[in-house]
């Protein structure tokens, strides 16, 4: 039988092989920005391989103004991961936790700029800020940056705290704990996930917005921004340099995470 | 019918760990979940709450644990009066119907949560002896979830009595264990409670957990609490049919009141008549009127119509056909067909079995005129059964 053992073999493997392909394809464009990270371009375009160089690498910030602007990124993802996170824990307690007059026209509201195009949300926070006299620059693109992460947040949050027995609670205050201790104590670690997966969301949508905050930030360039603005005139290696390590970093925080996790697991079972 | 135990004795005396609740009653808008209602549970029992879902008796227990504020009256532990403390500061603790153990502390944590709120540091001996006495020593470093049902269930108990409470609240802690883990963890619970000396309160809808396990037992039904006893004498005394029918079987005939004898009630039922102490009738005794007449299935013997004459004088009768018998090992149990109730219960230990006892016979019912008890006509004779259950409760209380 020739033909059946190929056959055979690739129906035990399908899973295995879909896996390998999707993984390919994901992962192929961080390939190719790792690979042309040690190029040498001649000219002004980083689109061709020449030759193996890591004088990218050994100078980062060897371009004028990409660290100014990565760095101005990462401040204001941090800035918006935090009063997202905060802001959108609060809302999501308040949704699933009480019951208030507009409750539901909110818990419908709040899902608006996550199906609003991004154009049209950038333009219209745009008029918003030039009817009230607002300076564009680091703190609109702030605001903007906090409107739109909230509602990831609150969803993230919300699916934790709805699962949440609320018995826990009732069990933690018979056990002499106030309301504020039982917060700290019970309340915030069982929503914990909610609130760190709503938090690594909003960081990673912040860091790389383009569209809302090309619309709002008035001189000031971001990241993205200068990734935009430098690809118009030609782009230096070090763009691939800063995306590499990122996505490292990113790797790393994964690997780290699901080490940690195995080990309780193996520590507790 | 409201259970009135003499509050003024008890505040006389002055005990420091039992629980008064006076008048206290819950409405949830027009829903009367708990009709006002006084109940003293005395120091160092056990005190069983019994009634079907739906009763008010997890509602008095949250009352008493202060995560359910009362809509009138007051709650007292000893001589404290607690109706308006939050629950983090009343001395008592709960064990929880899901155990609520917190799925993020391991189990050494859980039990320790209670000493560390109080500002207890060193809670390591005390979370030690108190693992062993529930038999989790070993597993002090797992997360509930590893845990089977009866382990999560002793942690819940372990983590509430580090606390010494004064009450001990169990709101249905052995619902989720299968019935032989059940049988276990009554006995266990029983041994704790004898052991620490804590009053313990325990919420249930399980006649024969209330009555293995309690000193008392208060039957609460549609929000008010039908009677209060130790559990032979609601068993043996029942004073209302949800009682009666609630807790055990009861076999319910009407009659129709004879005449009064000394301290004995004659009654007719169809063509019999029948004999019972006047103590055990809780209805109103007067000539002509109506009352329900009850007999516990296993107080009944029954023997073949062909030996009615081998029955001894004195005890009532009544005659019948038996129309099923089901055999189950240490006793038969069978229905008869009687002109005066037509599936009178009969269960007959499994002495000296007559072969003729078999559906169809004919047979002769009797039994001992004291183990008779006598009911207020006025009741539905169903209040308590399953099919009163299945047909959504006799409709006297608030629903």
């Amino acid at each position: 039988m020739p033909l059946k053992t190929p056959l055979r073999w690739l129906r035990r493997n399908l899973v295995v092989l879909a896996g390998l392909f999707t993984l390919g394809y994901l992962l192929l464009p961080n390939v190719v920005v790792t690979v042309f990270s040690f190029n040498r371009p001649r000219g002004r375009y980083n689109y061709a391989w020449q030759e193996f160089s890591t004088e990218a690498w050994r100078q980062p910030c060897g371009v004028a103004g990409m660290c100014g602007s990565l760095s101005l990124s990462l401040q204001i993802a941090v800035w918006a991961t935090l009063g997202a996170t905060v802001l959108g824990t609060m809302i999501a307690f308040a949704l699933v936790r009480y019951r208030f007059r507009a409750r539901g026209p909110i818990n419908s509201l709040i899902f608006l700029p996550m199906a609003m195009p991004e154009v049209v949300m950038g333009a219209s926070l745009l008029t918003l800020f030039l009817n009230m006299g607002a300076q564009l620059g680091f703190w609109t693109v702030l605001i903007a940056h906090i409107m739109f992460c909230l509602s990831f947040v609150v969803t993230a949050v919300k699916a934790r705290v709805m699962s949440m027995d609320p018995r826990l609670e009732q069990a933690a205050q018979d056990l002499y704990a106030g309301p504020a201790q039982t917060f700290l104590r019970v309340t915030l670690p069982i929503a914990a996930p909610g609130i760190a997966a709503g938090a690594l969301l909003a960081f990673a949508l912040s860091f790389d917005d383009f569209i809302i905050t090309n619309f709002n930030a008035g001189s000031t360039v971001t990241f993205p921004m200068f990734v935009w603005g430098s690809a118009q005139r030609g782009t230096p290696v070090q763009i691939n340099v800063i995306g590499t390590a990122m996505f490292l970093l990113a790797v790393v925080c994964v690997l780290g995470a699901m080490a940690v996790g195995n080990r309780r697991r193996r520590r507790t079972g | 019918m409201t259970t009135t135990t003499t509050t003024a004795a008890t505040r006389r005396t002055g005990e420091r760990g039992d629980v008064r609740l006076t008048g206290i009653g819950k409405t949830y808008g027009s829903f009367t979940a708990v009709h006002p209602l006084d109940l003293t549970v005395p120091e160092g029992s056990f005190f069983a709450l019994l009634g079907a879902s739906g009763c008010g008796k997890t509602t008095t227990l949250r009352m008493i644990a202060g995560l359910e504020e009362p809509s009138s009256g007051t709650v007292h532990l000893g001589e404290q009066e607690v109706t308006h403390l939050p629950p983090y500061k009343r001395p008592v603790n709960t064990v929880f119907q899901s155990y609520a153990l917190f799925p993020h502390l391991d189990i050494f944590e859980n039990v320790a949560f209670g000493l560390r709120r109080r500002g207890i540091r060193s809670v390591k001996k005390q979370v030690g002896e108190m693992l062993d006495l529930v038999q989790l020593g070993e597993q002090a470093r797992k997360k509930p979830h590893q845990l089977s049902g009866g382990q999560q269930q002793r942690v819940a108990v372990a983590r509430a009595l580090i606390n010494h409470p004064k009450v001990l609240l169990l709101d249905e802690p052995l619902g989720a264990l299968d019935l032989k883990l059940r049988r276990q963890m009554q006995l266990e619970l029983k041994r704790i409670q004898t052991e620490v000396g804590i009053t313990f309160v325990h919420v249930t809808h399980d006649q024969e957990e209330a009555m293995t396990m309690a000193d008392t037992v208060a039957v609460m039904n549609a929000g008010r609490v039908e009677q209060l006893g130790p559990p032979t004498d609601l068993y043996e005394n029942p004073r209302t049919t949800f009682v009666a029918n609630f807790l055990g079987t009861s076999n319910l005939l009407t009659a129709r009141t004879d005449s009064v004898t000394g301290e004995d009630l004659v009654v007719e039922a169809g063509a019999c008549t029948l004999v019972l102490p006047r103590a055990r009738c809780s209805a109103p005794t007067t000539t002509g009127g109506e009352v329900l007449v009850g007999v516990r299935p296993e107080k009944i013997s029954l023997t073949h119509a062909e030996d009615a004459d081998t029955i001894p004088d004195g005890r009532n009768r009544v005659t019948g056909r038996i129309t099923s018998a089901g055999f189950i090992g240490v006793s038969t149990q069978y229905v008869v067909d009687s002109p005066v109730c037509p599936d009178f219960e009969v269960y007959a230990q499994n002495i000296d079995r007559d072969p003729r006892l078999v559906p169809g016979a004919e047979v002769v019912l009797h039994w001992n005129p004291a183990h008779t008890f006598g009911l207020d006509a006025a009741q539905s004779p169903l209040a308590g059964t399953a099919e009163d259950a299945a047909a959504g409760g006799e409709g006297t209380g608030a629903r």
